[in-house]
């Protein structure tokens, strides 16, 4: 069963991100619970995002597109990045995230994917 | 005076809630009716009580007043359904004494009992005690083992409506039955331990407050079951583990190994007092596994005495645990302290004899591996096997301590 965790950041947690003395301490944690999640078969995939600074926005209006700079919603933490997990179920899902490495102000959010319904 | 009153019931409930509602819901055989009922009487008592003043006797007014709402329940239940032997059973049962309960014995052991019974899923058991035997709230419960309040929700109201619908009794099971009614029982106390000891770094109080409320039932079981070994040895277990809980970090909150640790940061007394309650259960002479883990720590806490750590001791404390539970913890501190008493290898040969499988998610298992490795100089498997530790901790001191060490 698919999961996803769906991490939030602030823009302090960004901000790190171009901090040369800290990138080390912000990624070797991530590195090795991903290297966890691959060598416990649980790995999907998954990707950490760029700030949402450098995001585009795309609507349409009718049939015009309309595009602003992004991020999309203007909230304290912003989507940084979704890691997709196969596990039994949900309290197994759980289990893995509370290995995930945290920052202050930093929230995960579990949600199962998508299955296509059986009419 | 108001003041006085709300008072007087916040520390009514917060002291004898479980025992209110042990004794109602033993005789009801219905938790939630008994704390519907419970509640209705908390409720009244909050009208009542800043108004005529407290009652002499908080517990039986509360009493009262709880076993006059489950009559009133089950005479409007019986009007509904024309009477079944059932509710007027239930009826008579809730009358008995309802009149003068000044003294009423403590149920709360029946209570325990009836949560830990074999047709409670045993992940609602725990929560099932805690919520019951301590009046802890379902969100707080649920932030504790970590999963979905309104999950956690379902979880306890069918497992009281299990109770209710199965007929399980409220009762202490006779000698046959005990051992392994009460296994269930002491599991779900140390799974209590276990959720507030793991959040060491007290990021959040109330779950440090688990622990403190694992100690509590410890210490009911033993009150209530004193020639009980193994509820002597759990409580021993639970107070050697707290009794180090300000020197498991350091000055800046970073990780202290248990044998790095400043012993003049142990609570002396907790440890007095599981010595004395593990010598009490050594003497009935029926170990059993809580007994051996509390010696383990107990091994653990001469160092406070002697300077030192008899690993040879430890090793085979472990390896009698490992023979009458071989869980993958007992089996990787079997490893451990063979490796400390005697050579990396040994401890590495223990170590690969656990089914790869079962270890996949287990960080002890991991982190020993690396030290081991490191100690007969496999540099490149320990770095391989730390980087997968530090990638399953659940705390931050310790993955800083590890990522440290991986350097």
């Amino acid at each position: 069963m698919n999961f996803s965790i769906v991490i939030h950041d602030t823009a302090e947690a960004f901000a790190r991100r171009e901090d040369p003395s800290q990138r080390a301490a912000l990624f070797a944690p991530l590195g090795a619970y991903l290297k966890a999640l691959s060598d416990a078969g649980v790995f999907v995939g998954g990707a950490g995002l760029e700030a949402p600074a450098t995001a585009t926005v795309l609507s349409q209006s009718g049939n015009a597109w309309q595009v602003q700079d992004g991020p999309f919603a203007d909230t304290k933490e912003q989507l940084a990045g979704v890691i997709i997990i196969d596990v039994p179920g949900r309290s197994s899902a759980l289990e893995w995230v509370r290995r995930f490495p945290m920052l202050p102000g930093r929230k995960l959010e579990l949600r199962a994917n998508l299955v296509p319904r059986q009419e | 005076m108001t003041e006085a009153a709300r008072r007087a019931i916040e520390r009514t409930a917060r002291e004898s809630y479980g025992r209110l509602l042990a004794f109602v819901a033993a005789r009801s055989r219905d938790i939630i009716a008994a704390e519907d009922a419970l509640a209705d009487a908390f409720h009244a008592a909050l009208e009542t009580w800043p108004r005529d003043g407290v009652p002499d006797k908080p517990e039986a007014w509360l009493l009262t007043a709880a076993r006059r709402r489950l009559i009133d329940a089950a005479r409007r239940a019986q009007v509904r359904h024309a009477a079944s032997d059932e509710l007027q059973h239930a009826l008579e049962l809730a009358q008995q004494g309802a009149d003068e309960p000044e003294m009423f014995p403590d149920e709360r052991l029946k209570l325990l009992f009836a949560c830990a019974h074999p047709a409670i899923d045993a992940a609602a058991r725990t929560p099932l005690m805690l919520q019951t035997v301590l009046g802890l709230d379902a969100t707080r419960i649920a932030s504790a083992f970590l999963v979905k309040p309104a999950t956690m929700g379902q979880r306890l109201s069918r497992a009281k409506t299990k109770i209710r619908d199965a007929g399980i009794t409220f009762e202490v099971p006779r000698m046959e039955g005990l051992p392994e009614r009460l296994d269930a029982v002491l599991e779900a106390i140390y799974a209590a331990y276990g959720s507030g000891w793991e959040d060491v770094a007290g990021a959040d109080p109330r779950r440090k407050g688990l622990a403190v409320e694992a100690l509590e039932l410890g210490a009911l079981l033993v009150h209530l079951l004193p020639d009980e070994a193994e509820a002597l040895g759990l409580s021993a277990l639970m107070l050697y583990c707290e009794s180090r809980r300000n020197a498991r970090r350091g000055r800046h909150g970073e990780y202290m190994p248990l044998s790095e640790q400043d012993v003049a940061l142990w609570s002396r007394p907790m440890i007095e007092q599981a010595d004395r309650l593990l010598r009490k259960a050594e003497r009935m002479g029926r170990l059993g596994r809580f007994q051996i883990e509390a010696a383990i720590q107990s091994a653990h806490a001469q160092r406070a005495r002697t300077g030192n750590i008899d690993w040879e001791s430890i090793a085979l404390l472990y390896e009698g645990l490992v023979r009458i539970t071989p869980t993958v913890g007992a089996q990787v501190g079997r490893a451990a302290a063979i490796a400390q008493a005697r050579t990396a290898q040994g401890g590495w040969a223990l170590l690969q004899q656990i089914p790869k499988q079962a270890v996949a998610g287990y960080q002890p298992y991991w982190a020993l591996a690396a030290h081991l490795l490191d100690r007969m100089s496999r540099g490149d498997e320990a770095h391989d096997a730390r980087e997968r530790a530090i990638g399953l901790c659940e705390d931050a001191a310790m993955r800083t301590y590890l990522i440290r060490q991986q350097g």
